[in-house]
């Protein structure tokens, strides 16, 4: 079970958490200028990356509050957490594959 | 007793300690395990092999034994497959042999040697393959009696388990040599420590080696340390507390049992076993390691044992499991074990090595005690039925696939075997640790750790006790100061009396007198799973050569045993047939748990009416006592119908119905999800969440809004009321509250944190009273006086506020049922009072009280969807008929751009009909499959199913709601439902079957 870190509250244990999925998909300002193609790739795809991943979560079982972060996919390491709006901080271990 | 030292050993002697095993009464000691006194009784006969029922024995003696396990206890305190290594024995214990019959002794799956010809590796796959009939009718049944071990338990477990969370700075695993001194280092800089042991008592190695530690005895120099962390006070030790799962970010799980040593009478009313779930800024893995076996033919019969565990009998428990010693081994702590055995005047047959030029301190020792060793001498076969009885012995031939030499027989009743020594990887592999084969010290080590931990010991390759104890106390000092303590000063390294130990001799299969895998001997490298070396080269002939493919195939640690003594024999000889480096084969993954937990330790205390929160209305009390039935919706408990005494529930149900469309019914509509919303942009929010128009919604109105997630699919429905310029009142489906009031919230953060909005739950602020029928208003008026109830007044879809029955209410003029209804609102403390107001006011009108299915009976009779019934997430507003719905004016809502794609937009998609059955009395079953060929042939062509289905007493016929490919065109049309036994003909018709002009709604004026 991870440990993670919500901006507002601290560390808590996952199960306070609910998943977001990947961070920084901004729903289209006006989506009846997107074609289909377009539509589709934001409503379903979504990378799958084996490395350092920005995702979202939402502290559901707390504070209530949406917020990202960065986590390495293979080793569930949590670099930074980062509030909604916010740019991710660089990160030095997006090439390492641990 | 027959088979113990004259004095020694961690047991009590003067504590006789009495048990029972397959029906005979036999004495131990205080301090012994199950295992330690059945061999000491000379019992080595425990059980038969999972698939061969072939005799077995004892191999081990602790967590790694694979195949003697036991069922231990009888009726609600049995429990099945316990590995009689781990049970301490206690007065009075009961076991028995597991997967025998009739009897150990005497079993007839073995005389009949019937699986042994079919139940080759990868057996399980080729059956599942095999026809389903075949499956279904021979195997499982067969199976079912001859596989499989032990018997759970027919009754519910008595016992009481706990859960207790921990948070360390220093999380210490294994109390043996490394755990002791880590604790000690790790407690001297003033960290938080937790200890963790399997054992009953620290020492773990120590118990069983005669060691010299800085001049006092083994066991003097754990008293010692144990005194020094009992006197710190931030160190907790833990024993009989099996680490069992080591999870993510240092997420530990424990189980410390706390009676199972004690015996039955006296565990009553205490607490049985706790699990422990640690968080811990730094793990130290001092895990130790196992032994391996050599695999030889037939190294399974009892009375071949690991050459460490025999000497484990001996020096903790007194016992020595033999008398005439026959060791065999490829590396030198065989060597050590045959000097203890001799020295109990013990016979040692020979020393078996395949090693050539064996020299070193301890053969030596044992050659000047004129012991005979063999050097490049394997065993090729044994004997015995029942127990081991005697050993061939053939010169290894390199590089033979058969060894044809001259053969020596040797008379023995006890094998000892050493084929090295495996570090205890499994945490370190559950922590996603990287490892890598060392070639000199012949085992998997740990390379690179993944989580914050420290690898000391044993578990890290370091065999010497010396450096155990030093390499300890360097991690207790890193892990304390990586967890931000300063450790005092280094303290000089402890130096231990003990042998050296020579190099050792990979040697992963040894061949006999005929290949392996050619004749009737077994070459066993899983005793659990009864997985033989030539299962690994049928697995490899047909294909499987990767780690994890074989190890599938042929069920290699698998099981509870996890492969702790064959994980490594397996990668040696698939290695060696591949012709491969081992290092190159790679290893499997160690799962959790190390050993097998109970479910009800797990579970704790969350059992029964713990098991999951029971939410309830004000209200619930009066539907109690009214004999209402219940049902779940989430985990509220709503009223599902109130029979009459002796009422059947169709009965009741056309009672219900017939008296809110004739009369008056009340229902209980509390758990209706309710989400303040308040805010400047409130109705701008709305605009965008719901599908229809929201900006021009008058104060004191009601709309209905559909829902849908930004795939253009109906994620949930309901009114919501203005009840100012900037505040609103939602309502949600009763099981989607939680979810729905999380989407709002995630798009008020997450994409328009620009919107001045707040959400807030008020479900259970508000109990709702529904009074519905045309008599409705009439009841009001009584307990509402100053209320306007005129519908020019008070119209439909609107709400006001005022004192019912004297209590402030908010009145919602909303309906479910098509009848005029009152949603009466008050504060949740007031939900009782008011409902009893309701039916006192009611009396005169019969007023009927009713639940859940009525109300879904007089929804589909109106043809109102409920979400998550009628819909699955497929459903768009479209296909459920609602486009009315659906706003074309505004520019953008959530789910809009997704209904012009292509498939949302298809017109053969499943969409939203009503059936009527030719038969007005047929209902047709909720789930059932529609066609519209009867005649079709098998696999018929489906096109839809029915989402709701009940009996309409209003209506006196049978009504259904369905979802059909391109319904919405086939009105009309005939559709069939094929069942087992029958086929339902119905018609496709408006989902609307009642009132559909919607003239009943202002009830009688
Ligand atoms: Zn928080």
């Amino acid at each position: 079970m991870l440990l993670i870190e919500c901006p507002y509250c601290g560390k808590r244990h996952e199960t306070e958490f609910r998943y977001g999925g990947e961070a920084h998909i901004v729903r289209p300002e006006k989506p009846e200028d997107l074609n289909d193609t377009e539509w589709a790739d934001f409503l379903f795809m979504r990378t799958n990356t084996k490395g350092v991943f920005a995702e979202r979560w939402y502290h559901a079982n707390g504070c209530r509050q949406w917020f990202n972060a960065l986590r390495h996919t293979v080793s569930h390491q949590i670099i930074a957490v980062y509030k909604m709006g916010e740019k991710p901080p660089v990160s030095d271990q997006g090439s390492e594959d641990r | 007793m027959l088979n113990r030292t004259s004095n020694g050993g961690k047991i009590d002697r003067e504590k006789r300690v009495n048990f029972v095993f397959n029906g005979l009464s036999y004495a131990g000691f205080e301090g012994d395990t199950l295992a330690s006194a059945l061999l000491a009784n000379g019992v080595h006969l425990v059980g038969r092999s999972f698939k061969y029922h072939r005799p077995r024995g004892f191999v081990a003696a602790g967590a790694e034994e694979p195949g003697a396990m036991v069922q231990l206890e009888e009726g609600a305190q049995t429990q099945p497959n316990i590995r009689a290594t781990q049970i301490e024995l206690y007065e009075g214990l009961k076991a028995s042999s597991v997967n025998v019959w009739p009897s150990v002794d005497f079993d007839i799956s073995a005389v009949n040697g019937l699986f042994a010809k079919f139940m080759t590796a990868g057996f399980y796959n080729k059956t599942f393959m095999w026809p389903r009939s075949f499956w279904m009718k021979l195997y499982e049944p067969v199976i079912r009696r001859a596989a499989g071990w032990g018997r759970a338990p027919t009754v519910s477990d008595p016992d009481i388990y706990d859960r207790m969370q921990c948070h360390a700075d220093v999380l210490v695993i294994g109390g043996g040599p490394t755990g002791l001194a880590a604790a000690l280092e790790a407690g001297r800089a003033g960290a938080r420590v937790v200890l963790v042991d399997e054992q009953k008592e620290l020492g773990g190695s120590l118990l069983s080696l005669n060691r010299e530690i800085d001049g006092k005895t083994a066991i003097e120099w754990i008293e010692q340390a144990k005194a020094e962390l009992a006197e710190m006070p931030d160190v907790r030790i833990l024993t009989r507390t099996m680490l069992f799962g080591y999870y993510d970010h240092n997420y530990l799980v424990a189980l410390e049992q706390k009676t199972d040593h004690l015996p039955l009478k006296d565990r009553s009313g205490k607490v049985r076993q706790r699990v422990w779930h640690f968080r811990a800024k730094q793990v130290v893995l001092a895990t130790g390691a196992h032994e391996r076996p050599l695999v030889f033919a037939d190294n399974d019969r009892p009375g071949i044992m690991l050459s460490g565990s025999v000497l484990t009998y001996l020096n903790r428990y007194g016992v020595f499991p033999g008398k005439n010693i026959v060791l065999f081994t490829n590396n030198d702590s065989a060597y050590e074990t045959a000097l203890a055995l001799h020295a109990e005047r013990l016979k040692i047959v020979a020393v078996i090595d395949v090693r050539n030029d064996v020299t070193g301190e301890l053969p030596d020792k044992v050659r000047e005690l004129g012991i005979q060793v063999l050097e490049g001498h394997a065993i090729t076969a044994t004997n015995g039925r029942k127990r081991v009885s005697s050993v061939e012995v053939r010169a290894i031939d390199p590089g033979a696939d058969k060894y044809t030499g001259h053969s020596i027989n040797f008379e023995c009743d006890l094998v000892a075997m050493s084929g090295g020594w495996s570090p205890v990887i499994h945490l370190f592999s559950q922590s996603q640790g990287k490892l890598k084969y060392d070639d000199d010290r012949v085992c998997y080590v740990p390379e690179k750790s993944v989580q914050e931990q420290q690898i000391a010991g044993s578990c890290s390759g370091e065999f010497l006790t010396e450096d155990c104890l030093n390499n300890g106390g360097v991690a207790g000092r890193i892990a304390a100061k990586k967890a931000g303590f300063s450790p005092k000063k280094e303290h000089e390294p402890l130096t231990v009396q003990e042998p050296e130990m020579g190099k050792m001799e990979p040697f992963w299969v040894v061949p006999g007198n005929v290949p392996v895998g050619e004749g009737s001997a077994k070459h066993f490298v899983d005793l659990q799973n009864d997985t033989t070396a030539a299962d690994i080269a049928l697995a490899i002939r047909e294909g499987f050569e990767s780690s994890e493919h074989v190890k599938r195939y042929t069920l290699t640690g698998f099981g509870t045993d996890q492969g702790k003594t064959s994980n490594i024999n397996a990668l040696g000889i698939l290695a060696g047939i591949l012709d491969k480096p081992l290092a190159d084969v790679g290893t499997t993954t160690f799962r959790p748990p190390y050993t097998p937990v109970s479910y009800g330790a797990l579970a704790g205390r969350n059992l029964g009416n713990w098991s999951d929160p029971v939410r309830v209305t004000a209200i619930h009390d009066w539907h109690q006592k009214n004999g209402a039935l219940f049902e779940n919706v989430g985990q509220w408990h709503r009223p599902w119908y109130y029979p009459k005494t002796a009422e059947k529930m169709q009965d009741a149900l056309n009672r219900e119905c017939l008296a809110v469309r004739n009369s008056i019914g009340v229902l209980d509509a509390s758990t209706l999800g309710k989400i303040d919303i308040k805010g400047p942009d409130a109705a701008e929010f709305l605009n965008r969440v719901y599908t229809n128009a929201w900006m021009k919604l008058g104060v004191g109105k009601v709309r209905y809004g559909l829902m849908c997630h930004e795939d253009g699919m109906v994620f949930d429905d309901g009114t919501t009321a203005r009840l100012a310029d900037d505040h609103f009142l939602m309502t949600t489906t009763s099981g989607n509250a939680a979810a729905v009031l999380d989407w709002l919230e995630e798009y008020l953060q997450t994409e328009w944190p620009d919107l001045k909005v707040y959400c807030t739950s008020v479900t259970e602020q508000w109990a709702t009273v529904s009074v519905a029928g045309p008599k409705a208003r009439k009841l009001l008026q009584k307990i509402a006086p100053d209320m306007d109830l005129r519908p020019d007044s008070f119209p439909f879809m609107s709400f006001k506020e005022g004192e019912v029955a004297g209590i402030d209410a908010r009145v919602f003029r909303i309906s479910f049922t098509g009848e005029l209804t009152y949603e009466i609102n008050v504060p949740w403390h007031a939900g009782r009072a008011m409902w009893d107001a309701v039916m006192e006011a009611g009396a005169e009108f019969e007023i009927t009280p009713y639940g859940t299915e009525t109300m879904h009976v007089l929804r589909a009779e109106k043809g109102f969807i409920i979400v998550g019934q009628e819909t699955d997430g497929t459903q768009t507003p479209q296909d459920l008929g609602m486009d009315w719905i659906v706003s074309k004016k505004k520019p953008d809502f959530i789910g809009k751009r997704s209904f012009t794609r292509s498939d949302t937009a298809a017109d053969n998609r499943k969409q939203l009909v009503g059936l009527l059955t030719d038969n007005p009395d047929d209902v047709l079953p909720e789930g059932a499959q529609l066609v519209l060929d009867q005649y079709a042939s098998k696999p018929m062509p489906m096109v839809g199913h029915v989402t709701s289905s009940y009996y309409s007493a209003t209506l006196g016929h049978s009504i259904a709601l369905a979802v059909v490919r391109g319904g919405l065109g086939k009105t009309g049309d005939t559709i069939f439902a094929p069942l087992a036994n029958t086929t339902i003909t119905a018609k496709i018709v408006s989902p609307i079957f009642y009132d559909p002009k919607g003239e009943r709604q202002d009830g009688e004026v």
